[in-house]
């Protein structure tokens, strides 16, 4: 039996998260695309992992830390030079709300 | 030009190029025709820097002449860098249209190391958006064709690099392998691909996928220019945490060192020989098994039993490590920007859904409900804890054997298209190369043969942790012995 | 019904490291906008963080001096939320295991010590600033402040009173200072307080809804905040509403505060550890050496001058008030000054001549040698309280020492017996009828002669040789 794990509202939702616009058609396939992803990969609860440590890092290293030494920074020319839209001072977007 | 230098080796190229016996801007003509030659059919490179590449071979030249300055390893040795490693020089897009036209304003480690070890970059190369991919199909750029048959797809996420140099169009080529985005696609290409261990080379510079399984790795024809590429670009980095501080061999060096003596325990996963393994494929990597057991090898079952799970694994992390890496391409510091936004939600969702292509939107989502509130332990917490499991496994099977030997990709390069329709079945084709991400091990592809239709199989050598010198020589023991010589793709 | 409020606090403190919590850039983000950027901490492809080791000590320092346990091993994670000030749009934070955590401060209200729980101090990066008004309808983003280290500090819902918060910011600000960690400017947003605020009928175990005051430039806006958001609460529960659980502004012109709508429609941080940086193991090893580098906190310190030092509690608190201050009190006392002519000196005269010149004690002119000198020569009886008093004032504008000042100018006090019997005799012959006025009773002309002595002396006369002197002649 197929069934959608993922309903239409819950893409929409995860999509507001992710700041991502999906039209109805779009909402549907992935929908349906997350629905069969999630219910393949629920095959992990077949497995018991109750005194299994999580892996958080792939090699086991800690305390890699650096000396607070200042170093020159880009020019401001150049974090400026990729941005869509900026005034030679400040990066530009549509005017923030307070209340956005 | 009295002689192709296209179809030499690295360690040929700079030996030639050292002792003056060649001028390394011929080499590069050589490689740029080559481009020219072949390019129209294979597109491989998204960018090609001829006027760069033949730069820097003049001033390689007067550094050679000058004779002051030691020559690196690499010298004058083509080097193409998957659009996903940061250059100074042209673009870096990661194959997507959020980043079209993006210039980084700085260099990636691996490529500074390339530089200092005099390789010639000659452009870069087509990929799967962001890496995420397993045929090159998700490019927003363009579709690149497997050398071998150019209906078929050259695997991915590093399709550009497998083909580039299976063509011939470079020596050697960076790739980055998340999943299996070096070995997959040169399994399909025939040519060697090589994941290190995690934390062995810098992935500054490197566009994040999946930061705790991301890998820079080499392709190239053969083992020993692996190898090479490996001592240069290898070794810690204090702008990388991960990466280690460990003592990094002249591996080519090592490799001739120790081949002679070399003892081995091969072991083979009783979970990677199952019915969903290609009858040819399978018959080729159990040919490869017994070239090795004739150099001496001893053949050991092992058995990696959560092999099932990890598929379900690494979709977890990699696109939970993913939604938030990708959150950052928002249309405000660069790349694309969907104009005329109302508001700057607005912006960013447009933005987004505009710049980003079906499958990167489909992970960002699955990444952004795996971790989402409620579902955190369910899914992200028992994916790590599968995926210690995963690596145990490993460990366990590395008490029999030095090293696991099986195929790299269960079939050989697919059509144009064949599994485009159905993203989970295209996941599911990653099955023997993932287990070795989530574990941080290295890999290697090996060609090991053709099969009835002329299409190349990889097969895939896992070694222990940091180990990179046992795992190279052990592959470069087979492929001198491989007896079987499949020559170079039919292009002409 | 009385009512009570439950407030608990969170600080969030801009660490005074040089470089950037995750990559080499200076912290000095009052530069012109976006020059002190690289990309890291603008958030370029392909870079990766690298943790400042001097932001983890000076962390440690706080935790240990807010009595916390420093955790043995502790991992960075990513807070998952879009917005233009934050260019990963993820917060490099701590979520389940902070640095630091289960601590505690001890406040003294109206004569009684209360302790404040500290839930946890953690490791975070600061955000970008925007700009709202560029005009023509865009916002601007600087990145300078993007990285620079954070600690935020969460306290338990212990507190109760508006005059609590006061006095328990007042405490914690004055510890940052002491161990020289933050600039601790409100008003320039290196120091931010943000307190969550609910009220309850009295001698309740149970906590209301609480909202959270965001955005506060100053402790006094903190604390009006604070009063105006319990009173609203008490007035909607009263009136039989409901208090709704939300984040509100403070508008310190209206003086109210107000409903602010959530940056993410949803909070769901989707927190996860940071793959990118290795977790962190702090040794015993490594918690001694950041203890080596602690100054006395100013509680210690505070009980130690009252002991040492014979001070009451209230010179103790003013001259505790700064590390400077006391510093410089001890500098004083150390060069032989007595504790509490010091303590008087420092307190009264140089704070008045500081106060009235605008000037703070660091950047003070005269130095603790200068005040034991002049202590040491008023003792002595070379020169008089009130010469002294004036000497400060010329110490301060010359930076001459006082005893450089009393040479040059003469200042030297006259104690010569014959000298002043001299001039007492002429003053008193030249005034006749106010000498017989004084022999018949009226004692207040003795003032009137003192006056016009140490205006013939210039004050220079030995005040008690003087009164001496005068009364055995008024008396002859």
């Amino acid at each position: 039996m197929i069934r959608s794990k993922i309903s239409r509202d819950e893409i929409y939702h995860i999509a507001d998260l992710a700041y991502l616009h999906l039209d109805t058609e779009q909402a549907e396939k992935l929908a349906a695309d997350l629905s069969e992803i999630i219910g393949y990969v629920e095959k992990l609860n077949e497995l018991s992992t109750d005194n299994v440590e999580p892996m958080m890092h792939a090699v086991p290293m800690e305390n890699i830390l650096r000396e607070d030494k200042v170093r020159p920074s880009i020019t401001k020319e150049e974090s400026l030079r990729c941005a869509p839209l900026h005034d030679g001072e400040y990066f530009l977007v549509p005017k923030i709300l307070e209340v956005d | 030009m009295s002689e192709y230098w296209w179809g030499r080796s690295a360690s040929e190229i700079s030996e030639y190029v050292k002792n003056k016996e060649i001028s390394p801007v011929e080499v590069v003509q050589s490689f740029l025709d080559r481009i020219q030659q072949v390019d129209t059919k294979i597109d491989a490179f998204t960018q090609i820097w001829s006027d760069y590449a033949l730069q820097q071979a003049r001033s390689l030249e007067e550094k050679i002449v000058k004779g002051k300055s030691p020559v690196g390893p690499l010298a004058g040795v083509p080097v193409s860098i998957k659009e996903v490693i940061c250059t100074q020089r042209g673009f870096t897009t990661c194959a997507s249209k959020i980043l079209a036209g993006y210039r980084s304003p700085y260099d990636a480690t691996v490529v500074e190391r390339l530089l200092n070890a005099d390789a010639i970059l000659i452009g870069k190369v087509n990929m799967d958006e962001f890496a995420m991919g397993s045929s090159t199909e998700n490019s927003s750029i363009k579709l690149t064709r497997n050398p071998w048959n150019l209906e078929c797809v050259p695997g991915g996420s590093s399709g550009g690099s497998a083909a580039s140099v299976s063509a011939e169009e470079c020596v050697i080529s960076l790739g980055s392998d998340t999943g299996g985005s070096v070995r997959q696609p040169a399994s399909f290409c025939g040519c060697v691909g090589l994941k290190p261990t995690y934390g062995r080379v810098s992935r500054y510079g490197l566009v994040a996928f999946a930061s705790s399984l991301d890998q820079i790795g080499p392709l190239s024809k053969n083992v020993m220019d692996s190898a090479t590429t490996l001592s240069v670009i290898g070794g810690r980095d204090p702008r990388d945490t991960t990466s280690v501080d460990m003592p990094l061999p002249d591996y080519s060096e090592r490799i001739r060192k120790n081949v002679d003596t070399i003892s081995m325990r091969i072991g083979l996963p009783k979970e990677y020989f199952t019915e969903d393994l290609n009858e040819e494929v399978k018959e080729l990597i159990m040919k490869a098994v017994r070239i090795l057991e004739k150099q001496g090898a001893e053949i050991v079952e092992v058995s990696l039993p959560h092999t099932e799970f990890a598929v379900a694994t690494y979709y977890i992390i990699c696109t939970a490590e993913a939604s938030a890496n990708l959150a950052r391409f928002d249309g405000v510091r660069y790349g694309f920007r969907h104009v005329d936004s109302k508001n700057i939600i607005e912006m960013y969702k447009c933005t987004r859904s505009e710049g980003f292509g079906p499958e990167v939107q489909r992970r960002i989502l699955l990444g952004t409900y795996v971790l989402s509130s409620g579902y955190y332990d369910a899914y992200y917490l028992k994916a790590q804890k599968v995926r210690k499991l995963i690596t145990q496994d490993f460990e366990e099977a590395f008490q029999k054997c030095d090293v696991i030997v099986g195929p790299t990709s269960p079939t050989p390069a697919f059509r144009f298209g064949e599994k485009t329709q159905n993203p989970l079945e295209m996941y599911l084709s990653d099955i023997y190369t993932i287990s070795v991400n989530l574990s941080a091990l290295p890999a290697i592809s090996v060609p090991c043969g053709l099969t009835q239709s002329g299409l190349p199989v990889g097969l895939q050598f896992i070694g222990k942790h940091f180990d990179e010198e046992y795992l190279l020589t052990v592959a470069y023991l087979y492929e001198i012995n491989r007896g079987q010589e499949f020559g170079n793709p039919p292009l002409e | 019904m009385e009512f009570e409020s439950v407030i608990g606090m969170e600080v969030h403190v801009e660490i005074n490291t040089r470089s950037k919590a995750f990559c080499s850039c200076s912290t000095n983000f009052h530069a012109p906008p976006n020059t002190q950027v690289c990309p890291v901490c603008l958030g370029m492809p392909g870079v990766l963080p690298v943790l400042n080791r001097e932001f983890v000590n000076k962390a440690i320092a706080v935790g240990l001096a807010l009595n916390c346990s420093i955790a043995k091993w502790s991992k960075m994670d990513r807070k998952n939320y879009f917005y233009p000030d934050l260019p990963k749009n993820y917060q490099i934070s701590q979520y389940d295991l902070p640095l630091c955590y289960d601590g505690y401060m001890n406040i003294e209200v109206k004569g009684k010590t209360k302790r404040v729980r500290v839930l946890r101090a953690h490791l975070e990066e600061d955000t970008a600033r925007n700009t709202h008004d560029l005009g023509g309808g865009y916002s601007g983003i600087d990145f300078n402040r993007s990285g620079v280290p954070l600690l935020e500090i969460v306290t338990y819902p212990d507190l109760r009173s508006s005059e609590e918060v006061f006095v328990f910011l007042t405490e914690l600000k004055q510890l940052l200072e002491y161990l020289e960690v933050s600039d601790c400017n409100m008003e320039e947003g290196s120091l931010r307080a943000e307190a969550n605020v609910s009220v309850r009928e009295e001698g309740s175990d149970l906590l209301g809804v609480k909202t959270e005051i965001k955005n506060v430039a100053s402790f006094s806006g903190v604390v009006k905040a604070i009063e105006y958001e319990v009173e609203r609460q008490i007035q909607i529960i009263q009136s039989g509403g409901k208090v709704v659980q939300e984040t509100r502004g403070w508008d310190p012109d209206r003086g109210i505060t107000f409903s602010q709508r959530h940056k993410e429609s949803a909070h769901d941080y989707r927190y996860f550890p940071e793959p990118d940086l290795v977790p962190l193991a702090v040794s015993e090893e490594w918690i001694q050496q950041v203890k080596q580098t602690m100054p006395e906190l100013p509680q210690t310190r505070r009980k130690r001058f009252q002991e040492e030092y014979g001070l009451s509690l209230y010179d103790a608190h003013v001259l505790t008030s700064t590390k400077i201050m006391a510093d410089y009190y001890e500098k004083t006392v150390q060069l032989g000054a007595d504790p509490k002519q010091s303590a008087n000196w420092i307190q009264v005269e140089l704070q008045s001549v500081l106060a009235y010149e605008n000037r703070s004690i660091e950047n003070s002119p005269v130095t603790p040698e200068h005040i034991a000198q002049l202590i040491s020569l008023v003792k002595d009886d070379v020169i008089s309280g009130k010469i002294a008093k004036e000497v400060l004032r010329k110490v301060f504008k010359t930076g001459k020492s006082p005893e450089e000042i009393i040479k040059e100018e003469g200042l030297v006090q006259i104690t010569d017996v014959e000298v002043i019997r001299a001039i007492v005799k002429r003053i008193v012959e030249k005034n006749p009828s106010q000498a017989e006025q004084y022999r018949s009773g009226k004692d207040k002309l003795f003032g009137f002669f003192v006056g016009l002595i140490m205006r013939e002396t210039q004050g220079k006369a030995n005040p008690k040789l003087v009164n001496d002197l005068l009364k055995e002649e008024l008396n002859k």
